[in-house]
């Protein structure tokens, strides 16, 4: 069992560094083959690791070796496969697979296809450290190590221009991937304190004991610990008010976009929540915030998601707001339900990701909806696959999200928060609204993108045939729900429902049912027939809002960056060139200038010299004998 | 009596009349000249505390002296002659060639 371990982790850095090798060469189709293949073998070492843990109900744990052994601080390389995290490495190497071998389609022209190879790898590598570690220390690794193949790849067509703001939100890819890197980097020192806090109070990183030590510990301190290490997770699940980059992360290759933007790193928070819950289900306080916080975003996010025109950003906003239902679960209590929501997400998440790129593909990368139109016609695969995907997303019945985003709305009646409750209600009709309009725009309707000169073709079968996978799944993965909870309750906190929601279940969900439905209807009526522009509304004060994504960007353009770069720059002007470069100058000056001035004692003349050694010998008489007078 | 002070004191002078010669001469025989006579001062010193506290290495001490300064003269000189050969001229100033 521990051999699977290492191939399921280290299958994916092999696939990494053998990519690398030609990361510098035109375009080799074998470097993407072979990194589906490993990807591939990692995914069956997950799924061999996942039939033992599911038979025998005991993880496994293997330390490979230490890391860091100073003093007091003990940290090994050790690795955990538990239910929690064998779930994840699943999701992981199941939707990493599929998204190398559609790539291996989508990154055809490219030049820079093996590079972009070696990076996904890298990243998955990443994603599983971050996932398997039995330690926060490893996990942290595996966060920062997202971090840097998610700024990456975000960035990897860097040599694209800079646009202003009106002409693309984004700026341009390298100006998106700093903007994600930086928000993680403000989100991941929130993380660090709640390292420290946790290791400063319990003296170890390890998950088994820190969970052993923490319902001894005060209050404070683990609201403290669970607020910090929140913020971490806030800043890679793109929750309000670090969320802006997430929409941002949209400029790179859309497989990028289904993998990490979509499936699996954004969902890292989500899984930081649920492997710390024995300390969140401590914090009743901080876990109500993470799911106030959490209804919120999925509010915020479905809103802005309505008016967007970009069809890759209208994925990332539901991305966005499917999280906050899983923060929701989360800070409910509900953590099974959130790790099922992250799992079905996953699956139908990606599936959209990776039809939008089959779009972009076909249309000659252009990405807004109200050019599009009539698509189903030459792209039938794709349709289909969007529609199940969105489907799926609205929480249409026997769909997998409609299992486990019902299950959440469910929590959240039965917890009494009925605030919570109805703006996920109201949510789950606005998603189906949006999944739909963009649906109907691109794929349904009079053919807009005739009068652009575009024609558009079907992808590769292969590629067709390698999404079909998580086509299935996004259909079925809510039947296993009930075999997952038993799974994943041996280690998670069982969470059922009282007997009064249990009771009224189906009158919940069929509430949930009519919002989806009528947002889909709604969407139906609107677009079905094509496209007719509302000047009126589209000039209104509130759709101006929504499009700006409530000018957020802009304010923290105008509030945060500018005056940061002002503040930098005066810094740099008054503070350095004026202080520190000074300082430096100064000094150098002045050995220059005694140097300068004591140069002309070198006249060449034997006389002078012997004076000025005269001299030397007086000044040391003098010195001899003051000293010798103050010691004497 | 003429006691040890006297001897330092004439010591004392004669080094100084040898210093005044190395830094005010310009002339570099008389430069030679003068460290000699500052040779023999220092010579004169130690003669004179050797004999005062009747201990014998001071004045053999200045034997010395005396016969390496003989050596170092000898070699000087014909450092000089060589140098004069060439330049046709003793004088200081005229020989700074290594002006910084």
């Amino acid at each position: 069992m521990e051999g699977l371990v290492y191939i399921a982790l280290f299958a994916p850095f092999a696939s990494s560094l053998f990519a690398a090798l030609f990361g510098m060469t035109e375009r080799k189709i074998f470097v993407g083959i072979v990194a589906s293949i490993l990807l591939a073998t990692s995914f069956v070492a997950s799924a061999m690791l996942a039939f033992y843990v599911y038979g025998t109900g005991n993880a496994i744990h293997v330390t490979m070796m230490d890391w860091i052994s100073a003093g007091d601080l003990h940290i090994p390389f050790g690795f955990i496969v538990d239910q929690v995290s064998v779930t994840m490495m699943m999701v992981v190497t199941l939707v990493s697979t599929i998204v190398h071998i559609y790539s291996i389609g989508y990154m055809d022209h490219d030049k820079s296809f093996n590079r972009f190879f070696s990076y996904l790898s890298a990243f998955v590598f990443s994603m599983m450290i971050l996932v398997m570690s039995d330690n926060f220390a490893g996990l942290f690794i595996g966060w920062e190590g997202v971090g840097v193949c998610s700024w990456l790849l975000i960035g990897f067509w860097y040599h694209k221009p800079d646009v202003s703001r009106e002409e693309n939100p984004s700026i341009s890819p390298s100006w998106a991937a700093n903007e994600a890197f930086i928000m993680n980097r403000i989100a991941d020192l929130g993380m660090l304190i709640g390292l420290f806090i946790l290791y400063w109070n319990i003296g170890s990183l390890q998950y088994d004991k820190v969970f052993a030590a923490v319902p001894f510990l005060d209050g404070t301190v683990l609201n403290a610990a669970a607020f910090a290490l929140f913020i971490g997770a806030m800043g890679k699940s793109a929750q309000f008010p670090l969320h802006t980059w997430l929409t941002d992360a949209m400029e790179g290759p859309t497989p990028v976009s289904a993998l990490i933007h979509a499936a699996t790193m954004v969902t890292a928070g989500v899984f930081l929540v649920i492997r710390a819950n024995p300390l969140f289900s401590l914090t009743p306080e901080v876990s109500y915030f993470i799911a106030a916080l959490g209804t919120f975003v999925a509010f915020f996010a479905a809103s802005m998601a309505l008016v967007n025109r970009d069809l890759k950003r209208i994925i990332a906003f539901s991305t966005l707001s499917q999280l906050g239902y899983m923060f929701a679960a989360a800070g409910l209590g509900a953590y099974w339900i959130a790790l099922f929501h992250l799992a079905a997400h996953a699956f139908f998440k990606a599936l959209l990701f990776l039809g939008a790129g089959n779009v972009m593909h076909a249309m000659h990368d252009e990405l807004d909806i109200f050019k599009m139109g009539g698509l189903k016609k030459v792209m039938k695969w794709t349709y289909l696959y969007m529609g199940v995907a969105s489907l799926a997303l609205s929480g249409i019945p026997f769909f997998a999200g409609y299992f486990s985003k019902d299950a959440i709305i469910e929590t959240a009646w039965n917890e009494g928060t009925i605030v919570l409750w109805a703006i996920l209600v109201i949510t789950a009709g606005m998603t189906a609204f949006y999944s739909f309009r963009q649906v109907f725009l691109t794929f349904e309707g009079d053919e807009r993108y005739k009068k652009y000169g575009i024609h558009p073709h079907e992808m590769y079968g292969y590629v067709l045939i390698a999404m079909s996978p998580l086509a299935i799944l996004a259909m079925v993965a809510g039947f296993g729900m009930e075999g997952f909870e038993h799974f994943v309750t041996k280690l998670l906190p069982d969470y059922h429902m009282s007997e009064h929601t249990h009771r009224i279940a189906w009158l919940l969900g069929l509430i949930v049912l009519a919002f989806a439905v009528s947002g889909i209807a709604l969407a139906y009526k609107k677009y079905y027939y094509g496209l007719k522009r509302d000047e009126q509304l589209e000039n209104s004060w509130y759709y101006k809002l929504l499009a700006n994504q409530y000018y957020i960007p802009v304010l923290y353009d105008e509030f945060i960056a500018k005056p940061y770069a002002m503040i930098s720059n005066a810094m740099w002007t008054k503070v350095d060139m004026k202080i520190v470069d000074a300082t430096v100058d100064g000094i150098a000056k002045f050995l220059y200038k005694t140097g300068d001035t004591s140069r002309k004692m070198q006249t060449g003349n034997l006389s002078n010299y012997l004076n000025w050694m005269a001299v030397g010998a007086v000044l040391l008489l003098v010195v001899a004998a003051i000293s010798a007078a103050a010691i004497g | 009596m003429i006691g040890l002070t006297d001897y330092l004191i004439v010591s004392a002078i004669l080094f100084s009349i040898g210093l005044m010669g190395v830094l005010r001469r310009r002339n570099l025989l008389m430069l030679f000249f003068a460290t000699e006579v500052m040779l023999n001062a220092v010579n004169v010193a130690f003669a004179a505390i050797s004999h005062y506290y009747n201990d014998l290495t001071g004045q053999m001490f200045a034997f010395f002296i005396i016969a390496i300064a003989a050596s170092e003269v000898a070699v000087g000189l014909g450092i000089l002659i060589v140098l004069y050969k060439k330049h046709g001229s003793l004088d200081l100033d005229d020989l700074a060639s290594m002006r910084g």
